[in-house]
């Protein structure tokens, strides 16, 4: 069964045809060719697919495209829409937090999430780890990337 | 491909090589817009929609297919076709049994492809494979790993390296000892778990009157990969182009090619030249890539009173697949890591109706030196002496296994600027002696080591082209390692040029020949071919070369390497916290000093070698694919239940290293970097563990079961 169904990706208007049972992550990644959510797992077990929808993170494996109709899905890609990177994105290229960088858009949006969430508040290192513990990184690269949370956070404080 | 010749290097002088250079893909990476494998499918390269391929796999761990009724799949809105044994297309060679699918009605391990749908969408596709009934004849197996059935001795172990070695005379060696330690060490079967799931997509076609198959796969060796697949299909290589431009990670597991692809191979040969997409799932990983086989280590170490070794045995026992074997070479490393003058080394096999083992980062050194530097650690204890001097006091002056002077040895260095940095001395000798709070306090350390060699068969080619740009060209695949960057900083250096003016091509199998990025071999092989390739070029063109001119070459095999023996070599300290009364592990510390050669980008290579570490740790507290027997499956098949570190798994860890070259082990003085840094970490770990608690746990993973008493 199919639905149509609409979303603003990364500032575009899109509309897409969807069996209702595509996931958010499969009508992005194979029906509106958005690759920059990643799957992972399909499972909602290691935050590859992390967007911002509706300006908090969330997994795109996990929810149904049908039920996202007229959200707002801001992926890594879109952080960066206008030409500049998101401190964010800088503060990952500075740190080298990634290697092979397939969980890397995840990453970011969800560390973009993070300071969202916290607001402006101090995180210390152990808040960072465990806030950003939902996105795996099987290259090990949680030393770099805590780094580039830091400053990120620190920038954006700023 | 143009001829290519064979060509003397030179050391190259560093400028843009030893320099931090941020990745030059780092861009495409943190905004996503690099395309993994299956994303090209919706992009300009391959031609029109690719239909979905999902694959149906076996229940049971042995027996053969009765009957596959597809009638409720096809039947299924989107499904398009269903190949099984009876149908899908029929192999040229089927010698290799992993990737020889679907040739017979044999089933030979459970999670084996009986059967493969192919949909316009992924949704049909997946409800197609669930719709697929397999009618399966079940058949007695045997899927356990036990000690008692590894008697089977293969010809070889992987590497090609001998199965078993005698030096001396163990026994009297062993009689003499004043201190004898015999344990029996313990490792999981560990899965590669790359982040990015195994993927094809693949579509058929012709070219000059013959057949061309054409793809994207998610491989960490785009020419091995075709020549792999190419005599199976009844193809010569150049009839097979495979490009990785992106790969999410490999571990190993995207070394060799898998049955996947050839199911993706297959079922495209069907369609008519419409391409064919497959992603494999995470579930499906863990039975159809490759793992790291249990290891089981028996150790028997004697030695003087004063620590020093008079006699090693490592006798090594892992499980292999009856579909192909694989022969994990845990005990290598006691063959040349301490000076003893008795050693002896064997490895044995389980021959069982399980899925097939395959690389995993370090294969044979990661399990071997756990067990050999827990082992010694032991020793340690026995004799009083402090476990960093013991390793000392072992250091062989040549190498043990066949008497050549060390390329580039350096332990002690390692262990000794490692322990100043760690505080080493401030530990107290006595474990269990450091309480905090609730949490048990203790230091450890191990050695770490990894073979440092060329990989022969590798080409590059240099163009010069117009406005003072050069093209640089080889068929090597950057799986995250960082090789893109280092490589167009070697290349800039080898022409004596800025990395800026270098456009690189990799991950095509049509550029010049390369090696699987495997063995920590890919950087050192790659880079010597782009020098030869590159001096070459400036022998002939000059400095100011016309554009167009090129030439392609690889490098002449350097007489002087084979007179040393080439290892790395790094040196691991590690704290843990052990709760007292949950028996949680946590590793507050974890610092590894390495000699490597030449570093040939500090930030790509600190990358790494943390990376390594990290991986280590996730090994000695987590990971662990749970089998179960009776079904002959692994029961952990997901990221929520196969552990792997996370974010907060992971405290303070770090690498450092020892900073010069070793200009005999390639032109640019560097080493493989890629796997060293998963040896001894989980060893050194688990040594603090027993410093902390007083309790030896000769098994990984270190669960807070096996701590709590």
């Amino acid at each position: 069964m199919d639905r149509e169904i609409r979303l603003t990706v990364d500032g575009e208007p899109r509309t897409v045809t969807v069996d209702v049972r595509t996931t958010l992550l499969d009508a992005l990644r194979e029906r509106l060719d958005v690759v920059a959510p990643k799957k992972g797992c399909d499972h909602g077990q290691c935050g590859s697919c992390t967007v911002l929808l509706d300006g908090r993170r969330h997994l795109t494996c996990l929810k149904l495209a049908v039920s996202a109709d007229g959200a707002e899905v801001v992926t890594a890609d879109g952080l960066a829409a206008d030409g500049t990177l998101h401190p964010v994105q800088e503060a990952f290229l500075a740190h080298d937090a990634y290697q092979c960088g397939y969980c890397t858009p995840g990453q970011v949006c969800s560390a973009v999430g993070l300071l969202t969430e916290s607001a402006g508040e101090d995180l210390s290192d152990d808040d960072i780890r465990e806030q950003m513990s939902g996105n795996l990184c099987r290259c090990g690269a949680y030393r770099g990337i805590l780094a580039a949370v830091r400053q990120a956070a620190r920038e954006v404080r700023r | 491909m143009t001829d290519r010749v064979e060509h003397p290097t030179q050391p190259v002088a560093p400028a843009a090589m030893g320099t931090p250079l941020r990745r030059v893909d780092g861009l495409e990476k943190v905004t996503g817009r690099a395309r993994y494998t299956v994303e090209h499918s919706g992009g300009p390269e391959v031609p029109g929609d690719p239909l979905h391929l999902w694959l149906v796999t076996s229940t049971v761990a042995r027996g053969r297919v009765r009957r596959i009724d597809a009638d409720d799949a096809l039947a299924h809105d989107g499904v398009v076709a269903v190949l099984d044994h009876t149908s899908a297309p029929r192999l040229a060679e089927t010698e290799n049994g992993e990737l020889a699918i679907l040739q017979d009605d044999r089933i030979r391990f459970r999670g084996q492809i009986v059967a493969l749908v192919l949909a316009e969408t992924s949704e049909s596709a997946r409800e197609g494979a669930r719709l697929v009934r397999v009618d399966q004849v079940e058949e007695p197996h045997r899927a356990e790993f036990r000690d008692a059935d590894a008697t089977d001795r293969p010809a070889e172990v992987n590497g090609g390296m001998e199965t078993d070695t005698d030096d001396g005379d163990v026994e009297a060696g062993l009689a003499e000892a004043a201190i004898r330690i015999e344990r029996t060490y313990r490792t999981a079967h560990e899965h590669n778990n790359p982040l990015e799931p195994h993927a094809t997509v693949a579509w058929w076609d012709e070219a000059d009157g013959r057949a061309r198959l054409t793809m994207f796969d998610s491989t960490q060796g785009v020419h091995a990969t075709a020549a792999t697949l190419a005599p199976m299909l009844g193809l010569e290589p150049d009839q097979v182009r495979v490009r990785a431009p992106y790969v999410g990670g490999g571990f190993g597991s995207k070394g060799e090619a898998h049955a996947p692809v050839m199911a993706v191979c297959l079922a495209a040969r069907t369609t008519g030249g419409r391409a064919v997409r497959l992603a494999v799932t995470r579930q499906q990983m863990f039975a159809l890539t490759g793992y790291r086989t249990a290891t089981t280590s028996h150790l028997r170490l004697g030695a003087r009173a004063d620590g020093t070794l008079l006699a090693i045995e490592h006798r090594a026992l892992s499980q292999t697949s009856r579909v192909r074997e694989f022969a994990e070479q845990t005990a290598v490393p006691s063959r040349m890591m301490y000076a003893a003058p008795h050693r002896r080394t064997t490895h044995r096999l389980a021959r069982l109706d399980v899925a097939v083992p395959s690389w995993m980062r370090a294969p044979g050194e990661m399990p071997g030196m756990h067990a050999q530097e827990v082992a010694l650690d032991e020793l340690a204890v026995a004799c009083g002496v402090d476990p960093v001097d013991l390793r000392v006091r072992n250091e062989p002056a040549v190498d043990p296994e066949n008497g050549k002077p060390w390329g580039d040895r350096r332990l002690v260095e390692c262990l000794e600027r490692g322990a100043e940095a760690f505080g080493w001395a401030e530990r107290p000798a006595e474990p269990g002696t450091v309480v905090d709070g609730e949490w048990w306090v203790g230091t450890g350390v191990a050695s770490a080591t990894y073979p440092a060699s060329l990989a022969a068969g590798n080409a590059a080619r240099v163009t010069a082209l117009d406005g003072g740009r050069y093209a640089v060209a080889i068929g090597a695949v950057d799986i995250g390692t960082g090789a893109r960057t280092v490589l167009t900083q070697i290349a800039a250096d080898a022409l004596g040029c800025a990395p800026d003016v270098i456009d690189l091509a990799i991950a095509d199998s049509t550029l010049p020949v390369a090696t699987v990025a495997g063995g920590s071999t890919g950087i050192s092989s790659w880079g010597t071919a782009i020098v030869a390739a590159a001096q070459l070029f400036r022998a002939d063109h000059g400095e100011h070369p016309d554009p167009g001119v090129a030439t392609t070459a690889s490098a002449a095999a350097d007489p002087a390497r084979a007179e040393y023996a080439h290892h790395s070599f790094g040196a691991v300290f590690a704290e843990t916290r052990v709760h007292r009364y949950t028996g949680e592990v946590r590793v507050t510390r974890l610092h590894g000093t390495y000699a490597v050669g030449r570093v040939l980008n500090p930030a790509t290579a600190h990358s790494q070698l943390v990376g390594g570490l990290v991986m280590g740790l996730s090994a000695a507290l987590l990971e662990e694919g749970h089998r179960d027997p009776r079904f002959g499956h692994t029961v952990t098949q997901d990221l929520a239940t196969y552990h792997v570190a996370t974010h907060a798994d992971v405290l303070d860890v770090d690498a450092a290293w020892l900073a010069d070259p070793d200009l005999v082990a390639s032109p640019m003085g560097s080493r493989g970097i890629g796997e060293i840094g998963i040896v001894g970490t989980s060893a050194a770990i688990a040594n603090a563990v027993f410093h902390a608690t007083g309790v030896r746990v000769r098994s990984i993973p270190i669960t807070p079961d096996l701590l709590v008493r």
